[in-house]
C-alpha cells in the first residue's frame, strides 16, 4: 500500500500506508488542527481551568490540611472530581500524544470486521455507560470500607492519585492495544508479547487469581446474608425473578429488554419490602434464618448450576437486571451524597494508620493499603474486560481515551463515593461492626465494651445505640458484621433516610444496599465462573484437544465442577475461619487483583517498547513498579513476617506448635478443632501467596526482557515484530469525547452533506 | 432531539414535550447500555452488508444471541 502522491487532501498527508476513499470527507480530523486546539488558550479556557486547579486545591487543603473536628462530604467530591478533570484534560493527552498515538484513520475492528453481532459500532456515550456497567461492580464498594480503619485520608489520596496515574493508564492501554489486536484477550497478548513462558505464566496466573477474585466477592455476600432472613428472602428471590425474566425473553416477547428489566426491577423492589414483612413473621424468620456455612454452601451449588445451565435462563436477564440497578445505585449515591452533604468525623489518619495491628485489617499502611483498596485506584481484573467485549464495539481509535481513562476515572469516583458513606457513620459503629466475632464478642454488650476500651478520640458507644441501629436498619444483630457491604448499607441508609423517608425508611434503604451488592457480586461469580471454566478448558485443550470443544457436555461439566470447588474451598475457607475470614483473606483478593495489573502493565510495557516509545515508557514503568513492589512487598509480608497477625506461616507456625504443645484453645481459636482448621487455612494462603507472587515475577521479568530486546533491537536498527492487525482505511468519522470540539463539528457537518447512499449509516444513535 | 417547538403549540405544550423527549433519549441511551438495540443494529448492518439473504427474525437473533454467549462469556467485573 502506499500514498497517493498527488492528493491534497488534508487527510492524505499522514504517510501511515493508509488509501482513503478519495469520495469520502477526512475520517479523522488533522493533527496539526487538533494539536492547534489544544494548545490555543483562551482567556475563557483559561479561566475555566484556573478555577478548576483552585476548586480541586481547596478541596485537597481542606482534606488533608486543615482537617478539623468534622470534614464536610462535599469536599471529596470537589477533590476527586477536580483531580480527575485535570488528569483526563492533561495526563491522558500526554500518554495519547507520546504513547498510544491513535490514528481515526485506520477502521476499527467493529468497522473491519462488522459482523452486526460481536463487531458492532457502538456510540461512544452508550460504549461508555456499557463499558463502566462491566467493569464496575462490588469491589469499590467494599475495599475502601475496610481501608477506613485507617482514617479517611490515605485511602481517598491512594483512590485519586491511584487512578490517575495507574489504573485509568491500565485499562486505556489494555484497550487500545487490544483494539489494535482485534480485540484480541490479555492472555493471547501476553502469549504473543512474551513469549511461551511468560504467556503460559500469564494465563495460570490469570485463572488462579479468578478463583480468588470470585471466592471472596462471594464471602462478602455470605457475611452479609449470614443470619439475615429478610437479606436471604429477598436476595433469594433474585434468582426466581431472573428465570422468569429469562423465559419471558426467550418465549413471550424476544428483545423486550428494556421492558423485562422494568418488570425485573418492580419485582426486585417487591422482593425487598416482602422481606421485611416475610422476616417479620415468625416462620419467615425460622426458615430464612441461616447460618454463614448454609449460605455458603447454597452459594457454592448455586455457582455450579448456574454456570452450566443456559445463558439466556439465568445470566443474561440478571445480567441485564444488575446493569440496570448499576447505572441507578450509582447515580442514586452520587446525588444522595451531594445533597446530604453528611459531616465526617472520622480523623485523616486514625490511631490504625501507624500500626500493623488493626481490628479491621491486619498489617502497615505500606503496603496492605494499597492492596486492600484495589478496584477504584488499580484494579488488574479491568484488563480482562478491556481486552474483551468493549474493544470490538468502538466506533473511532481516539474514543478509547474517554471509554478507557475516562470509564476507569468514574469506578474511581464511585469508590469515593463508598468511602464517604462508610465513614458518615458512627465511629465506634464501624468498628464494631467490622471487626471479626473473636473480638467484639458478638453481643452488643461485649461489642460496646470491646469499642470503648481501643481508647479512640471521641468514641463512646453503648449497647442500646448498637441494638437500635440494628432494629432501625430491620436487622438482629449488626455487631462484626464484617465484608464492608453491611458497613456500606448502613452508611447508605444513614444518608437516604435524611434524603427520602426518615429513620421509617433506614430498613429499606439498608436491604437495598445488600440487594444491590449482592446481585453485581453475583452476576460477577456467574460470569467469573464461566470464564474461568473456558480459559480451564483451553488450557487442557492443549494436551487433550476433546476438551476444547466447547459443546461437549463432560468437559464442560468437569471443569466447571473444578473451578466451582476450587473458588467453594477458599470460600468455606473464609467462612469457617476462626481468625474471622475477611480480613485474613482480603489482603490475598487486593493482592491478586493487583498482580493481575501488573501482568496487563507489563504487557503493556512490551507492547509500547516494541512501538519504539522509549522515552516515554516511565507513564507505563511507573504504575508497574508501584504495583510490582506493592503486591511482591505485601506478598513477602505474607509469606515471611515473623508477626502471626500478618505472616500466613507464622501464624501456621504459632498454631502448630499450640497443637503440639496440647493446648485445646489458642488466640481466637477455641476448640482443637478450631486450632486445626486455622493450620490448614494459613498453610493455604501461604502457599497461593507463594504461587502468585512467583508467577507474577516471571511475567515481570520476560516483560522487562522484551523491553529490553525491543530497545537493542531499535538501536540496532532491526525492526520489532508488529502483531497489530493490518491497517484498514476508516470510511466514518464520529468525535472522540463526550462534547465534540469545533473542528470536529466543522467535520460531521462536512459528513452530513454526503449522500446518504456513499455514508456508512451511523452507529447507534449520535 | 431535545424539545423542539412544534408550529402552533403552546409554550406549556413545548415543555411538556421537551421532558418526555428528553425521557425519551434518557430510555433510549440507557436502552443501549444494556444491549436492547442489538436487533436494530444487527439489521442495519445487514441492510448495509447486503448479503443477499433474508435477516433473522427478531425471535431468531435474540436466541442466537444468547446461545453465542453459552460459549462466549464476558467477565464482569468486581
Amino acid at each position: 500500500m502506499g500514498i497517493m502522491p498527488h492528493s491534497t487532501q488534508s487527510n492524505l498527508q499522514v504517510d501511515d500506508g493508509i488509501v482513503p476513499d478519495p469520495a469520502l470527507p477526512p475520517t479523522g480530523i488533522d493533527p496539526g488542527v487538533a494539536d492547534a486546539e489544544d494548545r490555543t488558550w483562551t482567556p475563557a479556557k483559561i479561566a475555566l481551568w484556573a478555577a478548576i486547579a483552585l476548586l480541586g486545591g481547596v478541596a485537597w487543603f481542606m482534606l488533608a490540611i486543615v482537617r478539623g473536628e468534622t470534614v464536610n462530604a462535599i469536599w471529596f467530591v470537589f477533590a476527586s472530581v477536580c483531580t480527575y478533570l485535570i488528569g483526563y484534560r492533561f495526563y491522558s493527552k500526554v500518554i495519547e500524544r507520546y504513547l498510544t498515538k491513535p490514528n481515526d484513520r485506520r477502521a476499527t475492528p467493529a468497522e473491519y470486521k462488522a459482523d452486526g453481532k460481536d463487531y458492532v459500532r457502538t456510540d461512544r456515550n452508550v460504549l461508555f455507560g456499557h463499558h463502566f456497567a462491566a467493569i464496575a461492580g462490588a469491589g469499590p464498594l467494599v475495599g475502601p470500607i475496610i481501608a477506613a480503619q485507617m482514617g479517611y485520608l490515605p485511602g481517598t489520596i491512594w483512590i485519586i492519585i491511584g487512578v490517575v496515574l495507574a489504573g485509568a493508564v491500565q485499562d486505556y492501554l489494555v484497550l487500545f492495544f487490544s483494539m489494535r489486536r482485534g480485540g484480541r484477550s490479555l492472555g493471547q497478548m501476553a502469549r504473543e508479547e512474551l513469549g511461551v513462558i511468560g504467556g503460559t505464566a500469564a494465563l495460570v496466573a490469570t485463572l488462579l487469581i479468578m478463583v480468588i477474585i470470585v471466592a471472596i466477592l462471594a464471602l462478602v455476600v455470605v457475611n452479609a446474608l449470614g443470619e439475615s432472613p429478610w437479606g436471604v428472602f429477598s436476595v433469594g428471590m433474585t434468582i426466581p425473578i431472573a428465570l422468569f425474566m429469562g423465559v419471558y425473553l426467550r418465549y413471550l416477547r424476544p428483545g423486550k429488554v428494556m421492558e423485562v428489566s422494568l418488570i425485573g426491577f418492580v419485582l426486585l423492589m417487591a422482593a425487598i419490602i416482602g422481606g421485611g414483612a416475610v422476616a417479620g413473621t415468625e416462620w419467615g424468620a425460622a426458615v430464612f434464618h441461616l447460618d454463614k456455612v448454609t449460605i455458603a454452601w447454597g452459594l457454592i451449588i448455586y455457582g455450579f448450576i448456574a454456570a452450566v445451565l443456559p445463558v439466556w435462563l439465568l445470566l443474561a436477564p440478571r445480567d441485564y437486571l444488575s446493569t440496570f440497578m448499576k447505572i441507578g445505585v450509582i447515580a442514586m449515591l452520587a446525588v444522595a451524597v451531594i445533597v446530604v452533604r453528611p459531616e465526617v468525623t472520622v480523623p485523616a489518619f486514625s490511631e490504625f494508620a501507624s500500626r500493623d495491628n488493626g481490628p479491621v485489617l491486619s498489617g502497615s499502611l505500606f503496603p496492605f493499603l494499597f492492596v486492600t483498596i484495589a478496584c477504584g485506584a488499580l484494579s488488574g481484573f479491568h484488563a480482562l474486560i478491556a481486552s474483551g467485549t468493549t474493544p470490538k464495539l468502538l466506533e473511532k481509535e481516539r474514543q478509547t481515551r474517554f471509554i478507557g481513562y475516562g470509564g476507569m476515572l468514574m469506578e474511581s469516583f464511585v469508590a469515593i463515593m463508598a468511602l464517604v458513606a462508610a465513614i458518615s457513620i458512627d465511629r465506634g459503629l464501624y468498628f464494631a461492626m467490622n471487626a471479626p466475632a473473636a473480638l467484639t464478642g458478638g453481643t452488643v454488650e461485649t461489642a460496646a465494651q470491646w469499642v470503648n476500651s481501643l481508647g479512640l478520640a471521641g468514641v463512646n458507644i453503648t449497647p442500646d445505640f448498637l441494638a437500635e441501629t440494628a432494629r432501625n436498619v430491620g436487622e438482629q444483630s449488626i455487631v462484626s458484621r464484617t465484608g464492608g457491604a453491611p458497613t456500606l448499607a448502613v452508611g447508605l441508609a444513614h444518608i437516604m433516610q435524611q434524603f427520602i423517608g426518615g429513620t421509617a425508611m433506614m430498613a429499606f434503604w439498608y436491604h437495598f444496599a445488600i440487594m444491590f451488592e449482592a446481585l453485581f457480586i453475583l452476576t460477577a461469580v456467574d460470569a467469573g465462573t464461566r470464564v474461568a471454566r473456558f480459559m480451564l478448558q483451553d488450557s487442557i485443550g492443549n494436551f487433550v484437544p476433546k476438551f476444547k470443544e466447547h459443546s461437549w457436555r463432560p468437559g464442560a461439566w468437569l471443569c466447571t465442577a473444578i473451578m466451582v470447588a476450587a473458588w467453594g474451598a477458599v470460600l468455606l475457607m473464609g467462612v469457617t475461619d476462626p481468625l474471622g475470614g475477611i480480613n485474613t483473606l482480603f489482603p490475598l483478593f487486593g493482592i491478586a487483583n493487583q498482580l493481575l495489573a501488573a501482568i496487563a502493565l507489563s504487557v503493556c510495557m512490551a507492547i509500547a517498547a516494541k512501538r519504539g516509545s522509549f522515552k516515554y515508557l516511565w507513564i507505563v514503568a511507573l504504575p508497574l513498579t508501584f504495583a510490582a513492589v506493592v503486591t511482591i512487598t505485601a506478598s513477602f509480608y505474607k509469606i515471611f513476617s515473623p508477626v502471626p497477625a500478618v505472616g500466613y506461616f507464622a501464624n501456621n507456625a504459632a498454631f502448630a506448635k499450640a497443637l503440639a504443645d496440647g493446648k485445646t484453645s489458642f488466640g481466637t481459636a477455641k476448640t482443637q478443632l478450631a486450632m486445626e482448621a486455622v493450620v490448614r487455612n494459613t498453610m493455604i494462603q501461604g502457599w497461593l501467596s507463594v504461587i502468585f507472587v512467583v508467577l507474577s515475577i516471571i511475567v515481570i521479568i520476560t516483560a522487562v526482557l522484551a523491553t529490553v530486546k525491543a530497545f537493542r533491537n531499535a538501536t540496532r536498527g532491526v525492526p520489532n515484530p508488529n502483531h497489530e492487525d493490518p491497517a484498514v482505511a476508516s470510511r466514518i468519522f464520529a468525535p472522540a469525547g463526550v462534547i465534540p470540539t469545533p473542528a470536529e463539528r466543522e467535520l460531521m457537518a462536512e459528513w452530513e452533506k454526503l449522500p446518504a447512499d456513499v455514508r456508512f449509516e451511523k452507529a447507534g444513535q449520535h | 432531539m431535545f424539545g423542539s417547538k412544534r408550529p402552533g403549540s403552546t409554550d406549556a405544550a413545548a415543555d411538556m414535550n421537551a421532558v418526555i423527549d428528553g425521557f425519551r433519549g434518557f430510555a433510549r441511551y440507557l436502552g443501549g447500555v444494556m444491549g436492547a438495540d442489538a436487533y436494530t443494529k444487527y439489521l442495519e448492518h445487514h441492510a448495509a452488508a447486503g448479503q443477499g439473504i433474508p435477516p433473522l427474525t427478531e425471535r431468531e437473533f435474540w436466541r442466537d444471541h444468547t446461545d453465542r454467549q453459552d460459549s462466549n462469556p464476558q467477565s464482569r467485573c468486581c
